[in-house]
């Protein structure tokens, strides 16, 4: 008889976690390769250089701080998830964090776990669909989804969506959320260099200065 | 094989790619949703929990979509596919993108014809932002063991944690929304466009709220992110046409 150690719950999310996140990662890494082979060809390696240099340690830095701060937010299933089927900040995690909060869970608590990895899953499969749809349609669609009309909606998606969830959040944290919005706003409007292409650097600041506030404020009895 | 940026082959790998990557979403939930059952998390709140989050995804996903039909004129429609259903978020895979393009003396806009172009593009993409997909498998565990801790010692300061977590997120894009109001100085009102659309978002989720309360009307609870997020879209086009807001691409 076979004597195996009942792992818990998540053990188990972390065991097979790791499995699927190396398959897969493996499988994204061979796509280039494989592309590579088929059509016989081998990357410029001056542009590819260049290329890599322009990109690679800006978003390796900001990568690696995000994996620390969206651990914690999305959970494990949840990191699993977010981390091979992307868009975390505008998407998976706004997703993640209205499910909890309305199910009246804790991301720390088991609980909290299941349901951000059922919203962050049910999320991942509804944007493979509509994407998989939108690809068979390009065609057709293409004229829709470039209108100019419609162009002001998409671009300021983010606005819309951290409207919404700011109501909810600031509600019910009012003196605790004071300290991080004011310096914030102070780093936004007079910092040219931040922006909508870099508000993903800030994202950690902002989270790392919230707890330190946090805690500060707890200390003192003040929370 | 002869190369074109919409090779039949390519979508062949590109959509093997993503069923795996589908297939591990639905393994997940699969798996989520039967512990919610083992553990009494009622089956009321996974319906829900479904629900709204799949309602709730339906417009950021077609703003992805967006990106990938802006991608698809220099890279082809199956790349775009893989970038932006894998790990990539429609802001980086466009720089990526354009980085790659300029390294190698293309225009943004210019379709590649070549393959040896086509896979530097694809290398650099695929690189520049491989670290999550190549740590997580392994620090995830360490760091959420970790937190927990944090958790299990003190459960006040826990939820305090937890809460203030969220909080410095959302702070760090309320900042973002106003990185442009400066303009209002020099007249120009278009910098207040963002922040316009912040703001009937965040009343349409207050009036939500307090219907919600008020009137019992407990579907509203759980659509009011979706629908504050939709009517803030919405209102951002009269808002950009008045505030003359223009999008810069």
């Amino acid at each position: 008889m076979e004597n195996k150690k009942q792992l818990t719950y998540l053990e188990s999310v972390h065991r097979d976690g790791k499995i699927w996140g190396i398959i897969i990662c493996f499988l994204i890494l061979l796509f280039p390769l494989a592309v590579s082979f088929i059509f016989g060809a081998v990357p410029q390696w001056k542009p590819l250089a260049q290329g890599l240099f322009a990109t690679l340690p800006m978003y390796w830095a900001v990568g690696l701080v995000e994996i620390f701060t969206y651990v914690p937010m999305l959970g494990a299933g949840g990191t699993y998830l977010s981390f091979v089927t992307g868009n975390i900040s505008n998407l998976k995690l706004p997703c993640a964090v209205d499910a909890m909060e309305r199910a009246g869970v804790k991301a720390t608590s088991e609980e909290g776990e299941i349901i951000s990895t059922i919203s962050i899953a049910v999320s991942s499969i509804v944007t493979t669909i509509i994407i998989i749809i939108g690809v068979i349609l390009i065609v057709p669609l293409t004229p829709i989804l470039e209108s100019p009309v419609l162009e002001p909606a998409f671009d300021l998606i983010l606005p819309a969506l951290f409207g919404g969830l700011a109501v909810v959040f600031i509600s019910k944290n009012a003196k605790l959320s004071i300290a991080p919005i004011m310096l914030m706003l102070i780093l936004f409007i007079f910092v040219p260099a931040l922006n909508k292409g870099t508000v993903g650097i800030m994202v950690p600041v902002g989270v790392l200065f919230t707890v330190a506030v946090a805690r500060i404020m707890y200390k003192k009895g003040k929370l | 094989m002869e190369f074109n940026v919409n090779s039949p082959i390519l979508f062949i790998m590109v959509g093997i790619l993503i069923a795996i990557v589908l297939a591990q979403s639905i393994y997940f939930l699969v798996k989520a949703v039967k512990r919610a059952k083992e553990i009494g998390i009622s089956s009321e709140t996974v319906k829900k929990t479904i629900s709204s989050s799949a309602v709730f995804t339906i417009a950021p996903a077609i703003a992805v979509l967006v990106g990938v039909v802006a991608l698809s004129k220099s890279l082809g429609v199956a790349l775009p596919w893989l970038r932006l259903s894998v790990i990539g978020s429609i802001t980086y895979e466009t720089v990526a993108a354009n980085n790659a393009l300029t390294a190698a003396g293309l225009g943004a806009g210019s379709t590649i014809t070549d393959a040896s172009m086509y896979v530097t593009v694809l290398w650099v993409m695929t690189l520049g932002i491989a670290i999550g997909l190549i740590l997580v498998p392994f620090v995830t565990k360490k760091i959420q063991g970790g937190m927990n801790k944090i958790g299990m010692k003190d459960k006040k300061w826990g939820e305090i944690f937890n809460n203030a977590m969220f909080l410095g997120m959302i702070s760090a894009f309320l900042g973002y929304v106003f990185c442009d109001v400066s303009t209002v100085f020099s007249g120009d009102l278009s910098g207040l466009t963002p922040v316009c659309v912040m703001l009937v978002s965040a009343v349409i989720m207050a009036v939500c709220g307090l219907l919600a309360t008020k009137l019992k009307i407990r579907w509203l609870t759980d659509y009011a992110l979706p629908l504050s997020l939709v009517g803030g879209m919405a209102a951002a086009i009269p808002l950009a046409e008045i505030l003359g807001y223009e999008v810069i691409k």
